[in-house]
C-alpha cells in the first residue's frame, strides 16, 4: 500500500479524473506465474508474509496441502494443489499460486463507494488504501475472483498489493524474488506476454498442446497471468475462472444505476416544487368549513349551531 | 375565515392519529431519513460526503443496517395499524382514473374518499412491499453478520434489489411529504393529531360523516 498520488489512472468512487500525470513510458506491469515450472514449495507464500509483516494464525491440517486453507487478511497468496487425472490416465498435480489477479477492469474498485479506498495505478496494480476502507465489502461482491477478505478485527479490506512499495523503487514483488524455479517472473506486460509466448512453444513441444496463457479478457486482461498446461480448461486449477468478468449484477448497480437513481429521486423533488408553484397548495377555506358544520347538524339531526360546542 | 365572528367559526376538529400512532410515525420518519441519507451514502460517489453527519465512512456502515432493523420494526407495528384502512375499493379505482382532477384541487369532482384515498393506499403497499426486501436483502448484504451465510450470487441480486427498493421507497416517500406540504391541514394531523371538519369533509368525506355520527 504505496502512496503515489500522481499514479493513479482510476480511483474509487470518484467520478473526476485522479492525478495520472505519470505514466510508465515501458507500458503497464504484470507478473507472470508460469504454473507448469510450480512446485508448489510456498516459498511464495513466505516471502509474503515476510515483506508484507503478516502472520497468519497456525490453523489445522486439513488433509490437503492447500495450507492455509483460504485466502485471508493475513494470507495474501495460498498455493492451491489440484489432483487432476488426465485421459490418459496420468495423476497431473496442478498448483496454482492464487491471490489478486490486478484486472484491467477491476470489479472490486467499481463496486468500492469509498472515494480513494481502491485505486489503480498507471502502472496496471490495483491496490486497497485501507485508511479510507469502511468495511462495507462491496469489493467482496464486485471482485470476479473471490479475492479480498474482510478482517474482523480492524473491519477493512486486505489483499496482495503487488508489492506496490517494491514495485514503486523498481524491485520485483516479494514472491518474485524469492521463487526458487522462477516460475514467477515480473517485468511490462509487454514482455512477460512474450516470455509467456516462449513457455507456450516449449510446452507445446513438450506434448501439452492446449498450453496458453490465462490473460481473461473479460477483464479487460490482468497484471497477474498464469502460463497453463491447460489452457482450455482453467477450471481444472482449482476453480480458476472459465471467462471472468464483472457480474452484470454489479454493472448494473454500480454503473448505470446510480445516475439514473439520482434523476429519479431530483426530479420526483423537483417536480413537487413546479406543482406547488403552478397549482398551488390545496386549501380548506372558511365555507369549507361552515359547509361541513351544517353537514355534521343535519347528520346528528341538530337543530342549530351551538358556539360553545367544540370536539 | 370571517374575522367579525372568531369564536363562532372556530373549526371543530377530529382526532386523526392518536399519540402512539404519531410516535410510531415519527420514529419511522426519522430513522427513513438516517437511513436515506447513510444509504445515499453508501450508493453514490456524489452523496459520500454525507457519511460525514453519522461520523465517517466505517460509521455510516456500521450504524445503517441497525437503525434499519428499527425502521423495519416501527414501520411493520405502523402498517399493522393502518392495515384495515388500506383496502382498496371500486371508488379507489375511479379516484386514480381522475388523476387530473387530483392533480388540479379539484376533489369535489371525486368519488367520495372514506379514510385514505387510492393514492395513500398505494403508497401504503409500495411501502410494505419495499420494506419487506430491503430487510430480506440488507439481511444479506450485511457482513459483518450475515454475508457469510450466503453464495456470492445472491448477494449480487441482494445489492442491486437493495439499491433499487431503496429507490422506490425514496421516491414514494418525496411523494408523501410532497403531499403533505401540498394539502394543507395535513401536517398538523401528524404533528397534533386533529384535522378540521372542513378538512376532513374537504378530503375524506365518507370518512368524515363515519366519524361525526
Amino acid at each position: 500500500m504505496a502512496l503515489q498520488s500522481l499514479d493513479i489512472r482510476r480511483q474509487s468512487a470518484t467520478t473526476t479524473p485522479p492525478p495520472g500525470v505519470r505514466e510508465p513510458v515501458t507500458g503497464a506491469v504484470a507478473k507472470l506465474i508460469d504454473v507448469t515450472k510450480c512446485i508448489g514449495c510456498k516459498a511464495c507464500q513466505t516471502a509474503c508474509m515476510e515483506w508484507n509483516d503478516l502472520r497468519d494464525e497456525v490453523g489445522i491440517n486439513t488433509g490437503v496441502y492447500d495450507n492455509p486453507r483460504d485466502l485471508t487478511e493475513h494470507s495474501w497468496t495460498v498455493m492451491r494443489y489440484t489432483e487432476y487425472e488426465n485421459p490418459n490416465g496420468n495423476l497431473e498435480w496442478l498448483i496454482r499460486k492464487d491471490g489478486c489477479m490486478h484486472c484491467e477492469d477491476p470489479g472490486c474498485l467499481k463496486a468500492c463507494p469509498s472515494p480513494g479506498a481502491i485505486v489503480q495505478y498507471t502502472n496496471g496494480i490495483v491496490d486497497f488504501h485501507e485508511e479510507n476502507c469502511i468495511g462495507c465489502g462491496y469489493c467482496i461482491t464486485g471482485c470476479p475472483f473471490n479475492i479480498p477478505r474482510l478482517s474482523k478485527q480492524d473491519h477493512r479490506v486486505y489483499k496482495c498489493t503487488l508489492c506496490s512499495d517494491r514495485v514503486a523503487v523498481g524491485q520485483e514483488p516479494a514472491c518474485v524474488k524469492t521463487c526458487p524455479t522462477g516460475a514467477i517472473v515480473f517485468g511490462t506486460k509487454e514482455d512477460m506476454k512474450q516470455h509467456a509466448a516462449e513457455r507456450i512453444v516449449d510446452l507445446k513441444e513438450r506434448g501439452f498442446d492446449k498450453a496458453g496463457l490465462y490473460d481473461p479478457p473479460g477483464v479487460g486482461g490482468t497484471h497477474v497471468m498464469y502460463v497453463l498446461h491447460h489452457a482450455d480448461q482453467p477450471s481444472l486449477y482449482h476453480g480458476l475462472p472459465e471467462n471472468p468478468r464483472i457480474s452484470p449484477l454489479v454493472r448494473l448497480w454500480k454503473g448505470v444505476a446510480k445516475p439514473l437513481a439520482l434523476a429519479g429521486i431530483a426530479l420526483a423533488a423537483v417536480a413537487g416544487f413546479f406543482h406547488y408553484t403552478r397549482v398551488g397548495p390545496n386549501e380548506v377555506s372558511a365555507e369549507d368549513e361552515q359547509a361541513a358544520r351544517d353537514e355534521a347538524r343535519r347528520i346528528r339531526g341538530e337543530p342549530e349551531e351551538r358556539d360553545d360546542e367544540k370536539r | 375565515m370571517k374575522n367579525d365572528e372568531p369564536q363562532l367559526i372556530q373549526p371543530r376538529v377530529i382526532q386523526r392519529y392518536t399519540a402512539n400512532e404519531r410516535s410510531n410515525h415519527w420514529i419511522t420518519a426519522i430513522t427513513f431519513v438516517l437511513l436515506a441519507l447513510s444509504g445515499l451514502a453508501m450508493f453514490h460517489p456524489a452523496m459520500f460526503w454525507l457519511s460525514a453527519l453519522f461520523g465517517g465512512g466505517q460509521w455510516t456502515r456500521i450504524l445503517h443496517p441497525f437503525v434499519g432493523v428499527v425502521m423495519f420494526v416501527s414501520f411493520m407495528i405502523l402498517a399493522l395499524r393502518f392495515w384495515h384502512h388500506n383496502y382498496l375499493d371500486a371508488a379507489d379505482v375511479q379516484w386514480l382514473k381522475q388523476m387530473d382532477d387530483v392533480l388540479n384541487n379539484r376533489e369535489d369532482k371525486l368519488p367520495e374518499i372514506g379514510r385514505y384515498n387510492a393514492g395513500q393506499k398505494l403508497l401504503f403497499f409500495v411501502m410494505v412491499v419495499c420494506l419487506v426486501l430491503l430487510l430480506l436483502s440488507g439481511i444479506v448484504i450485511w457482513r459483518r453478520y450475515f454475508s457469510l451465510y450466503f453464495p456470492i450470487t445472491l448477494i449480487r441480486v441482494a445489492s442491486v434489489v437493495h439499491a433499487a427498493t431503496a429507490f422506490v421507497l425514496i421516491v414514494g416517500i418525496v411523494v408523501h411529504i410532497y403531499a403533505a406540504l401540498w394539502v394543507k391541514g395535513s401536517i398538523r394531523a401528524m404533528t397534533r393529531g386533529y384535522v378540521t371538519w372542513g378538512w376532513a369533509r374537504k378530503h375524506h368525506p365518507r370518512w368524515f360523516r363515519e366519524s361525526i355520527k
